[in-house]
């Protein structure tokens, strides 16, 4: 009978949102904000959906109800009175949801204003830019710099200290056809549970600001087509507490030791062409940055775990691990990946 | 094999026309009306079967976590054609079949007002169905979505992208003249009494579309013929290294693409508003304000279309307008939902297959309105926005709204268009497990959006939430799959039985059912005059002085007319000319990839095909 | 067509117009949204064009405008035509549709010669925003043009060779509707492009 189906359908439902927002492993639940900008989202959210599950189990159960009421019986044979309408009902039901509507929108348009607004004075600043099929992180703020007017330079991972807003502002990188490195393309970063997306659109700047309150990982990736590896470009957003914050700046500043032997040989002849190793080659930074990469919990745009086994296969055939890859096989030996392998472990 | 007579001087060679009514060649050359709405339905169908392959080899890619049956760029080329096969080659043109078949039909006419262009309207779509396809052998299919968003689609150097414009244009030149046909027949080739407010409903929401189709795909056209010459000839329309804007897409692409949404469901709230007056036997509750609704939603259709555009960052302000305009257009679309609720109220409820669809269609949609409901809530929106919330939301109000609808529409017409009725039981059958199906492939989807799942990635990690309810959504799609199987062999089955069906069986309200099963190629022998709304229905009925329903007694229900009339009733004879121009189309669209000199003979095919049209001469009545 | 027309003139329609009529008006005003998306594109660009060469450097307003006032005057012949047809004077119709082909013919040929010279001045398609968006534009103009030329020929053969049955005025009307379109869109365009300053980036 339809009445039944429809209501268990219904209930699991309602069970499976329920049962989603006590989920343990569910590392990007937008129903689980760990900071402000996410939980005032969340606070809007959540009523909503409560209003309309209550405006969905009325008119849902209200059609059930009419069809079993008023279903055809055997040996009733009549034709029902033909009511054509009720102009004063009629107003009435288009009254009442536009009013309902109306106190929906009104903490909506609060809601808009105060997530534009400008950040706290004491925001730190970061640029992110979105890369063909990467994240770069930037930390443009003066006592963050490396250098004179150099930003620190990090990708893949964004760390920031927890319980104080993260002024981000975003930028597609790449050429027009690429070049073999990366076309500008859209992008969107979207933080999940520390606030929600906003594009990366080439030829604009967007900002948004972002927040954790506690210390913890807060995964999140692309959510905008972007190419082969769209799927496969996402991030990290590390919060530390202020004194391991502050540790890791200082440890990050640090320029990284000189490379010998092979490692230094292939480094000079090919990596430098791309990658900077600040201490070793800032001759190119089209690709990640990669003086502390092994400070860093992944690889490759965030998808492989930082292991020696996955470095060494990342370097063995870059576009087999991931789908496009502007980072070519070069055919390195095995003795020439051992000896990388083993270099880079040391840029902490 | 039945002809259409020909004066006696007609010239000889390139002018003669065809005169063939019935048999395989006449499908070429023909301009009926019905015969043109079952070759839409037919082909349409086709591309379901393919878009939903699509589906499923999407959902078996999904079923488990970092599964690497299918690479990277292949998914992408499979998410853009099933969305695109879905929007444009089958929901568009099932639409189209049913108002091709019916709105003739339903206001008393013979054929539309221009039956050729009706001709070339299907065969420049077939076109454009075809060049989009044939993109997968000609290089590599459409992989920047079904939205095509640049840069990533302008500077994409395989050829999809390109074949995506091509398509879609000549599809877009097909809906076009459609639209411009249609609207005429309706506003111009009513039977006499039908005033506007005498119309059905299904045919308040065929014009509401045309006008929706016609003003809305010129703006799609010009950001299409902008992305084919980004591509092909090096204009900087999306190129910010010159000054140009990726948004400058999205905001034509969207001036289109929400009037579209508009243009996919209310055909089935047309066909809503059909049937459930006939199987709860009393009229539609409201019939005025739901016309003005349609047409409402017409209207504030063209003011929402930066809602799909909230994290591109547009602004508070912006936001906050896009954001006022979706919740505003909530209304006219919900209040609907309480109008067929009315219908049903007090009725007399007879739960055949069409019903079911059409009740399926109401309860999915309110799902799938609610969500989007949450969707205008703007800065929820910045989590739902390309995630499978999102996913969620369109396929309940597109599939469970518009295909469900569909099907109804099948169920209920099957017996006018072709004789026989489709088997109830096998009906009934399909629609549980379809109703089943589909809502254990899309409900998932809302969680796993939540969950902070994104949209067009093709695989995800393990440890993130996603995997039960991704095997759970795999498993639906093939109960869905299944359920379509149960249809195609209820089709198939029903050619098996007699052509016996009655002009009226299911004591319908509304003309289309005042002439036999399925209708002589003139439709109607006598042209009717209508004086009332549900005019069939009044011919039948009448209240008695307790006001009660009783039939009227001088035999005024339909007859079967066994005779086949048409004596003195000039029909437009077929023509091989619609065809012809339509085979230009794509002979110029693919000299703008493979050189120009293939482009110069499509358009001299096209003009060829356009002057054989004005210069043959009409057939005469015997 | 014979059978269309012959439907034509009848006129037993609901509104009473003729539905050839209300399809070309109906053609016209989804062709409003098409040019309109054109010119918004061109009006959201105006001033973005990052290099040049630039709408001062190549315009020539003087030449435009006499094309322009050729295309007007088009019109004008048109309104002619149409009113030949309706006296029942055919011959004199064609002479008029002739010769509004032929002044359509002069603005195309005029644009033709306007653009290799932008093109000699280094504006393409390709070669900036600018280009983009004029070209597109206005070339999408003129190829309504042409084929509007190709209407207005073919009428005046068909209308020469006796292929035109019944009232001849009213396919010279459609086509009428059209060219007057056509010579109105140009006046917006010339207007938001040539006539309305676009001043040079700094």
């Amino acid at each position: 009978m339809t009445g039944k189906r429809t209501r268990l359908a219904v209930g699991l439902a309602a069970a499976a949102v329920a049962l989603a927002a006590c989920a343990t492993n569910a590392p990007q639940d937008t129903l689980d904000p760990a900071g402000p900008y996410a939980e005032k989202i969340d606070a809007l959210f959540k009523p909503v959906f409560w209003v309309a599950t209550a405006v969905f189990l009325l008119v849902e159960g209200g059609i059930l109800y009419i069809l079993w009421r008023y279903r055809h019986r055997k040996g009733r044979e009549r034709i029902p009175p033909q009511i054509h309408g009720n102009t004063r009902l009629e107003i009435a039901w288009t009254i009442l949801p536009a009013v309902v509507l109306a106190g929906v929108a009104v903490p909506t348009v609060a809601t808009i204003f105060d997530l534009a607004a400008e950040p706290p004075g004491n925001a730190l600043n970061v640029t992110v830019r979105g890369h063909q099929w990467w994240w770069e992180f930037r930390y443009t703020d003066p006592e963050m710099q490396v250098g004179d007017n150099l930003p620190l330079v990090t990708a893949n991972e964004l760390v920031i200290p927890a319980d104080r807003p993260v002024y981000l502002t975003l930028e597609s990188a790449g050429s027009e056809f690429g070049n073999g490195l990366g076309r500008a393309v859209i992008h969107s970063f979207s933080p999940f549970r520390l606030a929600g997306k906003t594009d990366v659109i080439p030829g604009k700047t967007n900002h948004m600001t972002i927040q954790a309150d506690e210390p913890g990982e807060y995964p999140g990736q692309c959510a905008e087509l972007c190419g082969f590896s769209h799927g496969f470009m996402r991030f990290e957003v590390d919060a530390l507490s202020p004194a391991d914050f502050d540790a890791w700046v200082a440890g990050q500043k640090e320029e990284a030791a000189a490379p010998s032997g092979i490692a230094g040989d292939l480094i000079a002849s090919t990596c430098a062409a791309c990658h900077t190793i600040r201490g070793v080659s800032t001759a190119a930074s089209t690709a990640p940055d990669l003086t502390h990469v092994a400070s860093r919990d992944c690889l490759a745009g965030c998808i492989f775990p930082n292991t020696r086994e996955e470095l060494a296969a990342w370097l063995r055939d870059p576009p087999a691990r991931k789908l496009g890859s502007f980072m070519p096989d070069y055919n390195l030996s095995e003795e020439e990946i051992e000896a990388l392998v083993d270099y880079l472990e040391t840029l902490e | 094999m039945a002809s259409v007579p020909v004066p006696a001087d007609t010239p000889r060679g390139l002018l003669r026309r065809p005169t063939a009514t019935t048999g395989f060649w006449s499908w070429f050359t023909t301009v009926d009306h019905k015969k043109i709405g079952l070759l839409y339905g037919f082909t349409a169908f086709l591309f379901l079967i393919v878009g939903g392959a699509e589906a499923l080899l999407i959902r078996l890619q999904l079923a488990r976590p970092e599964s690497t049956l299918i690479d990277a760029g292949t998914y992408n080329e499979l998410f853009t054609m099933h969305g695109l096969t879905m929007v444009f080659l089958v929901v568009m043109p099932l639409s189209a079949a049913f108002f091709n078949y019916l709105i003739p039909l339903m206001i008393g006419a013979r054929d539309v007002a221009f039956p050729r262009l009706n001709a070339f309207s299907y065969w420049a779509f077939l076109a454009g169905g075809l060049v989009l396809y044939s993109s997968w052998l000609l290089g590599g299919a459409p992989n920047g979505g079904w939205f095509g968003y640049p840069p990533n689609s302008t500077t994409d150097l395989s050829p999809g992208m390109s074949f995506y414009s091509l398509g879609l244009a000549m599809a877009g030149i097909a809906s076009t003249v459609s639209a411009i046909n249609l609207a005429v027949t309706i506003i111009n080739m009513r039977a006499p009494g039908m005033s506007l407010f005498r119309m059905p409903v299904f045919i308040w929401m065929g014009l509401v579309v045309q006008f929706l189709l016609a003003f809305s795909l010129p703006i799609i056209t010009v950001a299409l013929f902008q992305l084919l010459f980004d591509r092909e000839l090096g204009t900087n329309f999306f190129n910010p290294a010159a000054g140009g804007s990726p948004l400058l897409w999205q905001h034509l692409f969207w001036l289109f693409g929400h009037p579209e949404v508009y243009i996919l469901i209310l055909p089935a709230f047309g066909i809503v508003s059909e049937v459930l007056p006939v199987f709860a036997r009393k009229p539609l509750f409201g019939y005025q304000f739901v016309v003005f609704s349609g047409i409402a939603i017409g209207f504030i259709g063209f003011g929402v279309w930066a809602h799909h555009m909230y994290a591109t960052g547009l602004g508070p302000v912006a936001n906050t307008a896009f954001g006022l305009s979706t919740i505003i257009i909530a209304v006219p679309t919900g209040v609907k939902i309480f109008n067929w609720m009315g219908t049903l109220y007090k009725g007399d409820l007879r739960f055949t297959s069409a019903m079911l669809f059409a009740i399926g269609t109401v309860t999915m949609f309110v799902i799938g309105g609610l969500s989007g409901v949450t969707h205008s809530v703007v800065p929820a929106d910045y989590q739902q926005t390309d995630t499978y919330y999102v996913v969620a939301h369109f396929h309940y109000v597109l599939f469970g709204g518009a295909i469900f609808g569909l099907f109804s529409g099948f169920f209920y017409w099957w017996p006018k268009m072709f004789g026989r009725l489709l088997d109830e039981r096998l009906g009934k059958l399909h629609f549980w497990l379809m109703m089943i199906g589909f809502n254990l492939t899309f409900g998932p989807m809302h969680v796993l959006g939540l969950q902070g799942m994104p949209r067009r990635i093709p695989t995800y990690p393990e440890g993130y939430g996603f995997d039960l309810w991704n095997l759970v959504s795999t498993i639906g799609a093939f109960t869905i799959a299944a359920s379509i199987l149960v249809f195609m062999w209820n089709a198939i089955g029903s050619f098996r039985k007699a052509k016996d069906a009655p002009a009226d069986p299911w004591d319908a309200r509304t003309l289309e059912w005042a002439t036999t099963s399925p209708p002589p190629p003139h439709n109607f022998d006598e042209v009717v005059t209508v004086h009332s709304l549900d005019e069939l229905w009044h011919r039948k009925y009448a209240e008695d002085e307790s006001g009660k329903v009783v039939p009227v007694q001088a035999g005024a229900a339909p007859e079967d007319q066994s005779h086949v009339g048409g004596h003195g009733i000039h029909l437009p004879g077929p023509s091989y000319y619609p065809l012809v121009a339509a085979l230009g189309l794509p002979l110029v669209g693919y000299g703008v990839l493979y050189g120009w000199w293939l482009s110069i003979v499509g358009a001299v095919v096209l003009l060829a095909g356009l002057y054989g049209w004005a210069m043959e001469p009409g057939a005469e009545e015997a | 067509m014979a059978e269309t027309l012959r439907h034509e003139a009848s006129h037993d329609t609901s509104t009473g117009l003729p539905n050839t009529k209300l399809a070309m008006w109906l053609f016209l005003a989804s062709d409003c949204l098409f040019f309109g998306a054109l010119i918004a594109s061109y009006v959201l660009y105006r001033g973005a064009s990052l290099t040049g060469p630039y709408p001062n450097d190549v315009f020539d307003i003087p030449y435009t405008s006499v094309s322009s006032f050729v295309l007007l005057a088009s019109s004008l012949t048109m309104v002619l035509a149409l009113s030949a047809f309706q006296r029942e004077d055919p011959a004199r119709g064609r002479l008029w549709l002739v010769t509004t082909a032929l002044l359509g013919l002069t603005f195309v040929g005029g644009q033709a010669y306007e653009f290799t010279t932008f093109y000699r001045e280094g504006l393409s398609l390709s070669a900036n925003l600018f280009g983009s968006t004029f070209f597109v534009l206005t070339g999408f103009h003129g190829a309504h043009v042409a084929i509007g030329i190709l209407m207005l020929l073919s009428l005046s053969a068909m209308s020469f060779a006796g292929k035109l049955p019944g009232d001849q005025s009213f396919p010279v009307e459609m086509v009428g509707l059209y060219w007057h379109f056509v010579d109105i869109v140009w006046i917006v365009i010339f207007t938001v492009v040539y006539l309305i300053p676009t001043p040079n980036p700094t």
